[in-house]
């Protein structure tokens, strides 16, 4: 059935792409709008990529036959990035995803040749007439998970398990800590970075480490879910990453913080197609959407699920900034006066951490 | 630090040695009878799939292992057909079989994305695998005391038995080997599929044992380690039995340190250890010889035809 | 039964032929294999194999992704014709990149012509330091060029990963792991106006000359040879195993140096944790692909880039998934592995009296 499937769409692809000129089967149609995606990772890779995918998918259900989704995926960030986002707008699609960090420079760099094409690119800070940002305030979600890790922890210990010490996953260790912190004031996080972004059997022993030293609440800021799987083989509570990880670890996993991109990606589509593309810097979060939390397990105590309920209320009407001061780092230095919360451009370029992380 | 704290880093360290033992002992008895295979990595995965695939619709495990085993010699076997028979360079082949597995495993692979088993079990009563002490001894899977089963069971058949003395020699003058009568590519071929089904159980040991699930490249480069392994253990089991439990340590402890807080390290530095570690070792040994030389079997990645 | 017989001298014509029969086998393979899984067979190779080839505007990118492929390649095939297993070039790679990095870096507020240049020297010195580790622990310890080479990528990776998010990072860049974009005078200038071909690759195939040249038309390049097919030939004939070793790994080293810098100062534009996308290991196919010829390098690095750049068409027209890719680089490989055979052997009846 799967192959019968594949083949629809890639007859589908290839009349569409063996292009315009050819006016075969589909002349009395519209022509459908060309989306192109360009991916870090395998589709498979069930984290990060795959969420990105997943709202490549959500786009083919809603406009149907409207347009027509193509990706290039494991592509290297650097030039083999601008050779891909380069085929894609060759190929003719209209609106083009470049989803990872690393995608940035190449993005611009192609967007200059084909001014008439509209370009989006995920997590990065730089912008042009045809170039639009977006990106998911993960840290909303980190402030939920470290409010529940604070009311369930036994030992008032995290661990970690993190990639790269990038102002992204820093941002992410300070949020999760914070709201802990809130609940436990001697709460302890502590980090393992694998300096890797995917090594299952590496994020499996680093939060295995963690527990050995005492954690018994695993969160994670890598993409696989091994570590997960180490907390429920060790009999410890774990949250999920990028999707909900449930079905890894049925008993550990106590709620995830769950990409959602598709929103976002139906509505980008829909400017296109109303001719109302604009570029501009999205932060999206809790409220929009684009940043969910995956549903309580059992485990999860009333007195927590209030609280965690709380934040993400808190959050969602603005009442409650997970970064509000006073606040101080390791070295005892004010970050945040008493009553002020951050701003973006500190959360964007974050490099230092709070007073009880050992990182 | 308890004892119970202690038992349990020695466990997680015993289970990271046990994948890069298992590729690594097959890959020694490969190269001993003077085969370079350096498609490890690419077998470790095709081994890694098929195990998670068959174990999953099955719902056993231990037919997982075989299948993994199976899938390790198959893709083995695209290698000996090349090397062996066509007599093409070996590292060329190895490379090129390294990146057919992961082609492979990733198509194969594409549908069990996100799907988990129970992993592999420990082979003994809880009363024994579960206790906090004993369980160093007796709370381990079937593959960990496979693996040291077979690192004594390959250094007896290598040193002690006539059809060891025979492989041995084929790795070490292939040609006197031939003159005497002994089937020269046929005992390659043996030995190649023996290594390709031991890199399938390694690979499998990831996706039933450490990490139950399928993602691509699971075992992200493990099998190029075991290879490093084959050449610190100078081609000896009982060395190679240490090296890889040294390896696993140095990776375990990496991480270990990190979480009990040395944090004024670097990662990156802490990182780097095992490799700076590997070839300070190799270096060490180098210099405690007297005769200089490496004992790596005389006609190693070389061609071997009859005529 | 069928015997496979040596040939008195290697076949010329299969050694043009077999490349050919090779890729024939590939694509009736292909073909075949993906139409299996349900694509579209004909046009999934045709995307791969054909379209990158026929088109002149991707011309430039099979250059782009060719060029460090080949000038690694060249290095390693001298020193593999040698005996000198040189796995570890990515590291060399990323090394001479980090070397010329440096230098960028230190001249960030100057302008001049001799930037370049200078970086350049330092991508190669980077480079050949890198290579002369191994080389060192082969000829005075005898411990395995093979292992620490390739052990040694690891640390250099690592290195760079401390560079860019320590003391190297782009003070400007928002916290992330990057160094600064390079200054005009730094980057490598495009050679062709509106394209991204930039000096890197003239650069290569001009070294391919040399290193052809080198390798056929010297005493040096001969004794190279002598060195890798009889090393007891070669001590009587004065050749210096030690000195081969020496001069192949930090000519490799020199190489790889060199096409991290042109990488680093060409496509990129500064150094990223992402540098490092596995060039030295891709070049080793390169040098085989190649047949360890200077001139079938350059042959071999446009075959394999093209199907890079043939593989992402397949993925955006065909949606062909990115595995699939690798498994018809892989079958190429194995066919031309395969092939290889004809040139020096001929099948033939072999008669047994049972």
């Amino acid at each position: 059935m799967t192959s019968i499937i594949t083949r629809r769409r890639l007859t589908f692809g290839a009349a569409a792409a063996s292009t315009l000129p050819i006016l075969g089967r589909g002349a009395s149609a519209q022509t459908p709008l060309g989306v192109g995606f360009v991916y870090v990772g395998p589709i498979g890779d069930h984290g990060y990529t795959w969420t990105h995918n997943q709202g490549r998918l959500a786009l083919e259900k809603e406009y149907g036959a409207k347009i027509k989704t193509s990706f290039i995926e494991n592509v290297a960030e650097g030039p083999d990035a601008a050779r891909a986002i380069r085929q894609l707008a060759q190929a003719g699609n209209q609106l083009i995803f470049t989803t990872s960090f690393g995608f940035m420079n190449p993005t611009i760099q192609v967007a200059k040749q084909f001014p008439k094409l509209h370009f989006e690119h995920a997590t990065g800070y730089m912008r042009a007439e045809n170039v639009a940002t977006y990106d998911a305030r993960f840290y909303e979600g980190r402030a939920v998970i470290g409010t529940i890790a604070g009311h369930m922890s036994k030992t008032g210990q995290a661990g970690y398990v993190a990639s790269f010490p990038i102002p992204e996953v820093v941002m992410g260790i300070n949020a999760f800590h914070l709201a802990a912190r809130k609940v436990n004031p001697n709460f302890k996080t502590k980090v393992v970075w694998c300096s890797t972004w995917y090594d299952p059997a590496k994020e499996a022993d680093a939060a295995k480490a963690l527990i050995d030293q005492g954690a018994d609440m695993i969160t994670q800021h890598t993409d696989s879910a091994a570590p997960l799987q180490a907390a429920e083989q060790r009999g410890v509570f774990a949250f999920g990453q990028a999707s909900d990880m449930k079905s890894f670890a049925p008993k550990a996993h106590l709620s995830a913080i769950v990409d959602d991109w598709s929103g976002y990606y139906i509505k980008r589509v829909k400017d296109v197609m109303d001719g109302n593309w604009k570029s501009g810097a999205v932060w999206h979060g809790l409220k929009e959407g684009m940043v969910k939390i995956a549903p309580y397990n059992d485990a999860v105590t009333p007195a927590a699920r209030a609280a965690a309920d709380e934040v993400t209320k808190g959050i969602i009407a603005g009442t409650l900034h997970p970064f509000t001061g006073e606040l101080k780092d390791q070295k005892g230095v004010v970050r945040l006066k008493a009553g002020e919360t951050a701003s973006d451009e500190m959360l964007s370029k974050m490099d230092w951490y709070v007073d009880g992380i050992q990182a | 630090m308890t004892s119970a704290m202690l038992v349990s880093i020695l466990m997680t360290l015993i289970a990271a040695s046990t994948p890069l033992l298992l590729a690594a002992l097959g890959e020694l008895v490969a190269e001993k009878a003077g085969v370079l295979n350096l498609g490890v990595e690419g077998m470790m995965l095709c081994g890694a799939v098929a195990g998670f695939a068959v174990a999953f619709s099955t719902g056993s495990t231990g037919i997982g292992l075989v299948a993994a085993a199976f899938a390790g010699v198959a893709a083995s076997m695209i290698f000996a057909v090349l090397a062996l028979s066509l007599m093409a360079n070996q590292v060329a082949t190895g490379l090129a079989l390294t990146i057919f597995g992961i082609g492979a495993s990733s198509l194969i692979g594409a549908g069990f994305v996100g799907r988990t088993i129970t992993r592999l079990q420990p082979v003994f009563p809880a009363a024994l695998s579960e206790h906090p002490i004993l369980r160093l001894v007796f709370g381990h899977d079937i593959l960990v005391y496979l693996s040291l089963a077979l690192v004594a069971g390959v250094g007896w058949f290598l040193r002690r038995t006539r059809p060891g003395l025979i492989l041995r020699a084929v790795g070490e003058n292939d040609a006197s080997a031939h003159a005497i009568g002994y089937p020269v590519i046929a005992i390659r071929y043996a030995a190649v599929a023996f290594g390709g089904a031991l890199a399938g159980l390694g690979g499998a040991y990831f996706s039933l044992a450490l990490t139950p699930m399928w993602a691509d490249r699971l075992t992200a480069g493990r099998g190029w380690i075991a290879l490093a392994l084959v050449v610190f253990s100078a081609w000896k089991p009982g060395r190679l039995l240490l090296g890889a439990y040294l390896f696993g340590a140095v990776m375990t402890l990496e991480l270990q340190a990190k979480a009990a807080g040395v944090t004024w390290l670097a990662p990156e530095v802490l990182a780097m250890a095992p490799y700076l570690a590997t070839i300070a070792v190799l270096t060490m040994m180098s210099l405690g010889r007297k005769t200089g030389r490496l004992d790596a079997p005389a006609c190693l990645g070389k061609p071997f035809s009859a005529s | 039964m069928l015997e496979w017989r040596r040939r008195r001298e290697p076949s010329a014509l299969m050694l043009l032929a077999s490349p050919l029969i090779a890729i024939g086998l590939t694509i009736l393979i292909g073909m075949i294999v993906f139409t299996a899984m349900g694509y579209d067979g004909f046009h999934a190779v045709e995307s791969i194999f054909l379209t990158p080839f026929l088109e002149p505007q991707r011309w430039g990118d099979i250059g782009v992704k060719g060029a460090p492929l080949v000038m690694i390649a060249l290095g390693l095939a001298i020193g593999f014709r040698a005996n000198v297993w040189n796995i570890g070039a990515e590291g060399q790679y990323v090394m001479g990149a980090i070397a010329g990095t440096g230098v960028a870096l230190l001249t960030y507020d100057m302008t001049g012509w001799w930037i370049l240049p200078a970086m350049m020297l330092a991508g190669i010195l980077g480079g050949m330091a890198w290579a002369a580790i191994p080389a060192f622990l082969r000829v005075k310890l005898q411990v395995s060029e093979i292992l620490t080479s390739l052990m040694l990528t690891y640390v250099a990776v690592q290195f760079l990963y401390f560079l860019v998010r320590g003391p190297w990072k782009d003070p400007g860049g928002f916290n992330f792991p990057q160094t600064r974009m390079f200054t005009a005078d730094q980057t490598l200038p495009t050679v062709l106006e509106g394209t991204l071909v930039h000096l890197g690759i003239p650069a290569a195939l001009a070294l391919a000359v040399i290193a052809w040249l080198l390798m056929e038309k010297t005493t040096a390049g001969y004794a190279i040879k002598v060195v890798g097919l009889a090393p007891a030939a070669a001590r009587h004939g004065g050749f210096s195993a030690a000195r081969t070793t020496w001069a192949t790994m930090l000519a490799s080293g020199a190489l790889a140096g060199l096409a991290g810098l042109f990488e680093a100062a060409g496509p990129f534009g500064q150094l990223t944790p992402q540098f490092p996308v596995g060039y030295g290991f891709t070049a080793i196919i390169v040098a085989f692909l190649g047949r360890l010829n200077p001139l079938g390098i350059v042959f071999g690095g446009i075959v394999l880039a093209g199907t890079y750049v043939g593989g992402e068409i397949a993925q955006s027209t065909v949606r062909l998934p990115q595995a699939a890719t690798g498994l018809f680089q892989a079958t190429l490989l194995f066919m031309l592995l395969a092939t290889d055979v004809l040139v020096r052997w001929r099948i033939g009846w072999k008669r047994r009296v049972v």
